[in-house]
């Protein structure tokens, strides 16, 4: 298979991007997008035509959350349920043009071409994303008994890897859904009762402040999602963040 | 070699020790840094807890966030001596199952200890707020894993990795909120230091902008994985790489059993010389799924030319052969045993798909049995993984197999402590040696990671550190430093300056197949020998003619993977060097010389039970074997059957 590609290249954070436009021939469709480029990176090379495109990867499993590019103006291309890295050349006809762009959103700067900054994520995580135990000193595990339905749910949930494509997919880079599944995930579970009104007053105050914009309720962030996190977690945010600040039972 | 092996009876070796190890004081534990490169299961772990017993702990890691680390993609599960499901599950048993499992090369101590802690594990994760599957009574569920005859292992749907590696991530992350641990993401170690012999330091390069930091600490953990990258095509992620570990082994910490490389049974099948990874389709598929393939040549070349589907293949001529050759356990054999039969069968000629090298793994029966619901429940992700890769519907058609490099059991040599032979050095999860043998059971991996990070360097380092009080901050302004960072330096100054004709992936790719055809699946002394000849042969040309583009002060990808590369070619030549050196089969590796006529691996106990541990001489000199007897005290010494 054929095809043009156009693709962002940004030297660094400091300075102005561009698309540039490259052709790539005999890709076969069993191909993965990412081989796909590393095909293209080789070719650059060889030829002496470019500097390689710097792009995020790692597992290419679907997994890791590392990659996320922006094709033809969607979040991991044109597929459901799946990261950059599954995407296969099938998906594509022959000939395409295809559009190639880095997450855009004011929480993560470029770094270089599609490469993005995405530590706002961590800090989000750090603002109360976890259930305080030290290790050890810690109850039997079947002591804890959990519904499972409500295990399944918040398994559901757990399954976010903060990939950031929601936010890409926001035309606010709203971060609603990447915190709700955390906060849900938590909140369902007997053991994250405890801290649940701290966790989602801090982790919401802290997206704000990290500049992530207000849900659109438009949902794109649930339609493109690879592990297909569903908006209900956003509902159930808003709920826990009701809840937290005006049935609050600790003092303010 | 001393491993420092608490003396009594196997069951209390652990208990004795902690009984009597020094510890530091919790005014003390704050004037005390240490660093942990890595943040995967073990570094992730371990720093956590050590960050929250009040020390100062700095981590690093290469991504762009701890939770990307290779953890992550662990699907199937994590054992533990629970006995939950009441099917006559033990400390002792697991402790047997390991031992055997790692064909009676690993160390009878650790292991026990390991099955000890186990049990811990499951209680940390589950206060931590990891979803473990659970049944309908809101207690947790298990599954079987290879080479078990009971279900101990706890699962979270096909991403048990995930949800653990979630699990230490949020307890790091509410250490760094503390203040306890201070986190450097897209940090890579590039240098050890070394100062009277003690490891103070390391030199890493900001992957942002290139730029070469110092950081001092009294202790350095290295947690930074295994190494079966080297092959090119591996399960492992893009980036995961030995060098942090190999930078530890040139500076005097012994690389132990090398050779031991675990191929995974399960993996999707090579299908172009384009493709960068393996994926992994988890062991815990081998619960329902059956192997097989035709018994007539004849139908597997009609399936291999397309002539035929898998579904056109009556019952009766089909070879289930795991079920034939291992009635005991089966398609749940352990890793190494039911790879070599997958290529045992396809080298015969009865292999499938379009190359010849790939099985079936079906699940007509279990779908009949169960429904398609519950097969969907237990393995949706992984069948939708394969969909999506290879654009077929496993729920109707069984999904094609090969083996893959995956695991290793190899790594930095270490003590009962963790701790390596540089003082001060300790080494955690898949990046030391310790407790798999030659061959790791599935689940353990996981178990292992958790078990060092969480429950056993919390307090062996204290043994250590318990004397570091007296020294004072460690200054990174010191010649030890500077020598360190020129070194790094250099490598990369020579490195971009090569500027020749073929890019580093041309390189690694080549390595890869010298790897994989001479020192893989099956080994010969021809074979080996001649695979070092061409890893020399490809080391100097890498030397003079690969072409780094960019330059040492920006993000450059292209120069990360070049230095990783330089250390695998030194890392390729060990791993020859000790497969050549161990005349016998056992485990993962696997001598065509040594074999029982029906192709089991014949070990030598008289010549072979030791640790083969390595020390560095010198960039392309021989390195020096330094033997570790093992001595098993407490169990029996059998054949390693599954029969």
């Amino acid at each position: 298979m054929n095809f043009t590609l156009h693709i962002w290249r940004q030297a660094n954070a400091q300075s102005k991007g561009h698309f540039e436009t490259y052709q790539i021939e005999n890709i076969s469709p069993d191909c993965s997008f990412l081989e796909m480029l590393d095909i293209l990176n080789e070719k650059l090379i060889n030829d002496h035509i470019d500097h390689p495109i710097c792009f995020d990867n790692d597992c290419r499993e679907g997994i890791c959350g590392m990659c996320g590019l922006y094709i033809n103006g969607r979040p991991h291309g044109n597929d459901d349920g799946i990261t950059t890295c599954q995407l296969h050349m099938r998906k594509f006809n022959n000939g395409e043009d295809i559009w190639i762009e880095p997450w855009r959103a004011k929480a993560f700067p470029v770094i270089k071409d599609l490469v993005v900054n995405r530590s706002a994520f961590d800090k989000i995580i750090q603002a109360g994303g976890y259930i305080s135990v030290t290790t050890g000193g810690v109850p039997d595990a079947n002591t804890i008994l959990i519904p499972k339905h409500k295990a399944d749910m918040a398994m559901d949930a757990a399954e976010c890897i903060g990939c950031g494509a929601c936010v890409a997919a926001c035309k606010n880079a709203s971060a609603m859904l990447f915190v709700g599944a955390k906060v849900s995930h938590l909140a369902l579970l007997p053991q994250g009762q405890i801290e649940a009104q701290n966790r989602v007053k801090n982790m919401v105050c802290k997206m704000d402040e990290l500049g992530f914009g207000s849900c659109t309720n438009t949902y794109a962030c649930e339609a493109e999602c690879p592990k297909q996190i569903k908006r209900q977690n956003i509902a159930r945010l808003n709920r826990q963040f009701i809840g937290a600040n005006i049935g609050s039972d600790r003092k303010k | 070699m001393d491993s420092k092996i608490p003396s009594g009876p196997l069951p209390e070796k652990w208990t004795n020790y902690k009984a009597s190890q020094k510890l530091v004081n919790p005014a003390n534990k704050r004037k005390l840094n240490i660093i942990v490169v890595g943040t995967g299961l073990a570094g992730a772990s371990a720093a956590a807890s050590l960050g929250a017993l009040g020390f100062n702990v700095d981590i690093f890691c290469i991504q762009d966030s701890p939770r990307r680390a290779h953890s992550i993609a662990a699907q199937g599960g994590i054992n533990a001596a629970k006995n939950y499901q009441n099917d006559g599950d033990s400390v002792e048993r697991l402790f047997r199952d390991t031992i055997k499992g790692g064909d009676y090369r690993a160390r009878e101590a650790n292991v026990y200890r390991l099955a000890e802690v186990s049990g811990n594990i499951i209680d940390q994760c589950v206060a931590q707020g990891v979803p473990f599957a659970r049944d309908y009574g809101g207690l947790l569920d298990n599954r079987s894993f290879g080479g078990a005859q009971v279900s101990r292992t706890f699962y979270a749907r096909g991403q048990t990795g995930q949800q653990l590696l979630l699990g230490a991530y949020g307890a790091l992350s509410r250490e760094i909120a503390r203040g306890s641990v201070k986190l450097h993401e897209r940090h890579e170690m590039m240098e050890l230091v070394v100062v009277d012999g003690r490891a103070r330091g390391i030199i890493a390069r900001d992957l942002v902008t290139g730029k070469l930091e110092r950081y001092a600490a009294h202790a350095v953990i290295v947690a930074t994985g295994g190494y079966g990258n080297v092959y090119y095509l591996s399960t492992n992620a893009m980036n995961s790489n030995v060098s942090a570990a190999w930078q530890c082994h040139k500076k005097g910490a012994y690389f132990a059993n090398p050779c031991y490389v675990q191929i995974h049974p399960t993996c999707i099948p090579v299908h172009g010389d384009y493709q960068s990874k393996l994926t992994l389709m988890s062991e815990s598929l081998r619960n329902d799924g059956r192997i097989w393939v035709p018994k007539k040549k004849e139908d597997a070349e009609a399936l291999r030319k397309g002539q035929l589907k898998a579904c056109d293949i009556r019952e009766e001529d089909r070879d289930y052969y795991l079920e034939r050759r291992y009635p005991a356990f089966g398609n749940l054999v352990p890793r190494d045993v039911a790879s070599r039969a997958a290529k045992e069968r396809c080298d015969a000629g009865y292999g499938v798909g379009p190359t010849g090298l790939a099985v079936f793994l079906d699940f007509a029966d279990a779908i009949k049995r169960l429904g398609k619901d519950v097969v969907e429940q237990r393995y949706g992700n992984l069948f939708q993984m394969y969909q999506k890769i290879v654009d077929e519907d496993p729920y109707k058609t069984p999904m094609m197999i090969y083996p893959a490099v995956h695991y290793t059991m190899g790594g930095l040599w270490v003590d009962y402590e963790l701790q390596t032979t540089i003082s001060g050095l300790f080494a955690a999860g898949e990046a030391n040696f310790s407790d798999h043998g030659a061959n790791r059971l599935g689940a353990s991996a996981l178990m292992q990671g958790l078990a060092d990070g969480y429950f056993v360097l919390p307090y062996t380092i204290q043994n250590y550190l318990a004397d570091q009080i007296y020294v004072g901050n460690i200054a990174s302004n010191t010649p030890e430093f500077d020598e360190a960072e020129q070194c790094a330096k250099q490598r990369i100054e020579q490195l971009i300056n090569i500027q020749g004709t073929h890019t580093v992936d041309h390189f690694h790719k080549t390595l890869g197949k010298i790897m994989w055809e001479h020192v893989g699946m099956a080994r010969n002394a021809d074979s080996i020998k001649e695979a070092i000849h061409h890893i020399d042969e490809l080391e100097n040309n890498f030397w003079k003619d690969v072409h780094v583009t960019g330059n040492a002060y920006e993000y450059n990808p292209e120069l990360e993977k070049a230095y990783r590369l330089a250390d695998y070619f030194e890392l390729a030549r060990l791993i020859a060097t000790d497969a050549l050196h161990r005349e016998e089969s056992c485990g993962g590796h696997f001598r065509t010389e040594y074999q029982t006529e029906d192709g089991e691996t014949l070990r030598d106990d008289e010549h072979y039970m030791y640790v083969a541990a390595w020390q560095y001489q010198g960039h392309a000199q021989p390195e020096t074997l330094h033997k570790e007897t093992l001595n098993y005290e407490h169990i029996q010494i059998a054949k390693r059957n599954y029969k």
